[in-house]
């Protein structure tokens, strides 16, 4: 698998991702900076890690999805590669406009960092495969600004379409209808709050984040 | 030319630092206080020929979050 992790000032899970991709393919990903016009050539899967890129200046998310390399990416996107956007990767998908909705202040005010339950809605999505829908998973948090909101109108829509991929087990945020992760129209972006990559091995106390990546690599072999 | 952009949360949209900050304001004892809704205010100096079409394209693609906030734009007499 040919991925790139794009870091921006500010990504503190660039290298988590990165050992992740490693860890799963077999195959160290590209490392990509914010700054870079062009993304390279003939990627198949191309990653937004966690953290706080550019202080959370403005809004989360906000100053990173204009940064140079994100033209790329939107471009990539719309051809249908695969991306991911976890934590603040999620932020910058949407405020590119990649997703639909915001993600603002949780709504108890406070950072929630923990491992929480998340039920799977979609295990068709290429990300999801692996997951049977409606199973139960545990995948670690760590987050301010995790609150999902878009109108009644947008929330039906993706509901009705099957882009919910993850729901919270448990109030984590106060998101609307507990949504923990979303997918674009075409299934081939995927943004979500909680870190897969934190959840890869038994070190990490489990190992349920392993099988969104066993996915992806599944679902270019058939491609 | 200074102009002041105002961005404000959306009616409807939950706003937990407002809600804490009434909260507070309750606790020090102001009485009377109703709805507590905090926004943003960016100031900016701009060439006097920027024209309201280029200050609301500002906004649209960066200054506010338009799934969220609401904007207002005001123009200060230099």
């Amino acid at each position: 698998m040919r991925a790139a992790v794009i870091t921006f000032p500010g990504s503190n899970c660039d290298r988590d991702m990165a050992v992740a991709i490693e860890k799963i393919s077999g195959t160290a990903p590209l490392r990509v900076w914010h700054g870079d016009a062009e993304l390279p050539d003939g990627l198949d899967f191309i990653a937004l890690p966690g953290g706080f890129s550019y202080g959370d200046y403005l809004r989360s998310g906000a100053m990173a999805a204009n940064s140079p390399i994100m033209r790329s990416v939107v471009a990539a996107a719309e051809r249908g590669v695969p991306v991911l956007g976890v934590c603040n990767g999620f932020q910058v998908l949407t405020e590119a406009g990649l997703l639909p909705g915001a993600l603002m202040r949780n709504a108890g005010q406070t950072f929630v960092c923990r491992t929480v339950p998340l039920t799977v809605e979609n295990g068709q999505s290429l990300f999801t495969s692996g997951y049977e829908t409606g199973s139960t998973i545990r995948i670690p948090v760590a987050h301010h600004d995790g609150n999902y909101f878009a109108d009644a109108e947008t929330l039906d829509r993706i509901e009705g379409e099957g882009r919910v991929a993850f729901r919270y087990g448990e109030t984590v945020n106060g998101s609307q209808r507990d949504i923990a992760g979303v997918l674009n129209e075409a299934g081939n972006v995927l943004g979500m709050m909680p870190h897969p990559e934190r959840a890869i091995e038994d070190a990490h106390g489990n190992s349920d984040g392993r099988a969104m990546f066993e996915s992806i690599l599944a679902s270019l072999a058939v491609a | 030319m200074k102009v002041r952009i105002h961005v404000s949360l959306k009616p409807g949209v939950l706003d937990p630092q407002g809600r804490a900050v009434h909260h507070a304001l309750d606790g020090l004892g102001f009485a009377g206080v109703e709805d507590v809704r905090i926004g943003r205010l960016i100031e900016l100096e701009v060439a006097d020929t920027t024209s309201d079409e280029v200050l609301a394209d500002m906004c649209e693609k960066l200054l506010a979050n338009t799934v969220i906030e609401n904007y207002r734009i005001e123009k200060v007499a230099a």
